[in-house]
């Protein structure tokens, strides 16, 4: 080895590594300051996620927006954490479901949480909009993605503004749209098609009816997304009633039709 | 040598009355600029300039300057300096639309604004904005005039006026300030054409060439009105009655630069205990 004192990040540190210089203050790793060899590696960027949720379904009814997701957080193909909530209040007029990594959603919820109690101390009146929430996020997430360096999730938001539902979605690439019905991930897939032909049959649904398609769909989502679990969350906006969180909401599933082909083909 | 200051140097220095002159400077440099009147009624907030020419041959100076399609602003003072301030204003606009899709509050921007300018009021190296801003703003909390000075602060106003011989607009703003309110937007800006006139000497007018108007309100974006309305409502208000213009020494002049205090014998600036009588005498003499 040419340099054989010079550890890589491979092995282990010297004993002393990082220690004080004589008369020179503690060196923590990490820092700017630190010459450690733990950046010789150069940094990590999110390649591939973790821990993740599966789809976030949104849709627009009579009087607001509903937005449900399951409470599964997956690592891998392993149901690792089972009571993650993944739809959350912003403020009185907007919510936020979550898809994709966990970690990433924490994140961005630390750093919405933080930007709403900014703006109660400013105490001038102003509340954050809907819309004006999803093009922030848009932009961080396009910034993200511009980093290589992206928050690996799928947002769906919804709110009032102006007295009328909004509902949009932004993903990790910071693509981002608006439409009265919405659902990421597998639920692009399979929940897409039955939110839309239910809006479009009947557009001015009552909560009731809304709630009950989501259940339907959701349990949709349950028996054919391996990623997906049989409890769920539902964030409810709408003007009249604010904003609630509901759940956890159990899905009634019964796989006995799995057998049922073998048992006759025996 | 009369008017030299022991405590004007730089903008950190207190005087021992516990003023800061340089501060108190600029804010004349306010009442250098040619008025500007700023009014708003429920709906609507009217901003309303005088522009003078420097000679014949040149042209009128602006005086409003569009910030954004919901913010404008009337300044007197040093143009220059309402230049970096307007550029400022509609960089944090901009900047608000890009990242929100939305409009910037008008008592944000007004904020940051003030903010802004405090710093400059707090360090050597720095002098403070010699300008005075009217801002004639839209939001969803309704119309604004707010008017901001170089010592940073600033007011939210139901109407002001600013810059020379303002004092005159002033008084015709309270002497109506009960009508602004429930009146049309055409009325408001008549108001303040009547208040603005009542700013010129005797042998001035208004003209379209010298008047600037600008609107902002509910569904109107900010608009600098052209000739052809500046000239509708200047002729509009022709026939009514000039306000008897004050002779010299009327209405209490503005013009004049910050004075201290009538001399009070107990409240001197406090002498430096060394000095002895022969040298402050010597210095009288300078």
């Amino acid at each position: 080895m040419s340099m054989p004192n010079k550890a890589d990040c491979f092995s282990s540190l010297p004993f002393w590594q990082n220690g004080p210089a004589p008369g020179a203050f503690y060196n923590f790793p990490g820092t700017a300051a630190s010459s450690s060899n733990y950046n010789d590696c150069g940094i990590q960027r999110t390649q591939t996620p973790m821990v993740t949720g599966s789809s976030v379904i949104g849709i627009q009814y009579k009087d607001g927006i509903i937005i449900a997701a399951d409470v599964l957080a997956s690592y891998g193909s392993l149901a690792r954490f089972r009571n993650c909530e993944r739809v959350m209040k912003v403020n009185d007029n907007i919510i936020l479901g979550a898809g994709g990594d966990y970690a990433d959603y924490q994140y961005l919820r630390s750093l919405i949480e933080q930007k709403i109690i900014d703006e109660k101390c400013l105490d001038d009146g102003f509340t954050l909009k809907p819309k004006s929430l999803h093009c922030w996020l848009t932009r961080v997430m396009y910034n993200k993605r511009s980093n290589f360096n992206p928050l690996w999730n799928n947002f769906i938001i919804g709110g009032i503004e102006d007295g009328k539902p909004f509902l949009g979605t932004v993903d990790k690439l910071g693509t981002a749209f608006s439409d009265p019905v919405i659902a990421t991930g597998y639920g692009a897939y399979l929940a897409t098609p039955i939110l839309t032909k239910a809006y479009d049959a009947n557009s001015q649904m009552t909560e009731e009816e809304a709630t009950n398609l989501i259940y339907k769909v959701m349990q949709v989502l349950f028996y054919r997304d391996a990623r997906s679990f049989p409890k769920y969350h539902l964030g409810v906006i709408s003007k009249e009633k604010g904003v609630e969180i509901r759940g956890p909401i159990e899905i009634e599933h019964n796989w006995e039709v799995s057998t049922m082909g073998r048992n006759q083909l025996r | 040598m009369q008017f030299r200051n022991q405590y004007d140097s730089d903008v950190t220095v207190w005087s021992p009355q516990g003023r800061l002159h340089q501060v108190e400077y600029a804010m004349e440099a306010v009442k250098l600029g040619s008025a500007t009147v700023g009014l708003k009624n429920k709906t609507h907030a009217v901003i309303v300039a005088l522009k003078r020419a420097t000679s014949e041959l040149s042209s009128h100076q602006k005086k409003i300057f569009p910030i954004d399609k919901h913010i404008g602003i009337a300044m007197s003072g040093l143009t220059a300096d309402a230049r970096m301030l307007s550029r400022y204003m509609r960089t944090e606009c901009l900047n608000y639309k890009y990242s929100h899709d939305n409009t910037l509050p008008v008592s944000r921007l007004i904020t940051n604004l003030g903010n802004k300018m405090q710093t400059c009021t707090q360090r050597y190296d720095r002098r403070p904005y010699g300008v005075g801003l009217l801002v004639a703003g839209y939001d969803d909390q309704g119309p604004h005039i707010y008017q901001t000075c170089p010592s940073a602060n600033y007011f939210d106003c139901k109407a002001m006026a600013i810059g020379a011989r303002s004092q005159s607009a002033r008084t015709y703003l309270e002497k109506h300030l009960n009508e602004f309110m429930s009146c049309e937007v055409e009325d408001l800006i008549k108001h303040g054409l009547r208040s603005l006139r009542d700013t010129l000497p005797n042998e001035a007018d208004l003209s379209t060439k010298n008047v600037s108007i600008g609107v902002v309100g509910k569904g109107t974006d900010f608009k600098i009105l052209d000739e052809a309305e500046t000239q509708r409502y200047l002729s509009e208000i022709e026939g009514d009655d000039k306000r008897t213009r004050p002779s010299d020494g009327d209405a209490p002049s503005d013009d004049r630069p910050p004075q201290d205090p009538p001399a009070d014998p107990l409240a001197q600036d406090p002498q430096v205990a060394v000095a002895t009588e022969e040298r402050s005498a010597a210095m009288d003499t300078e």
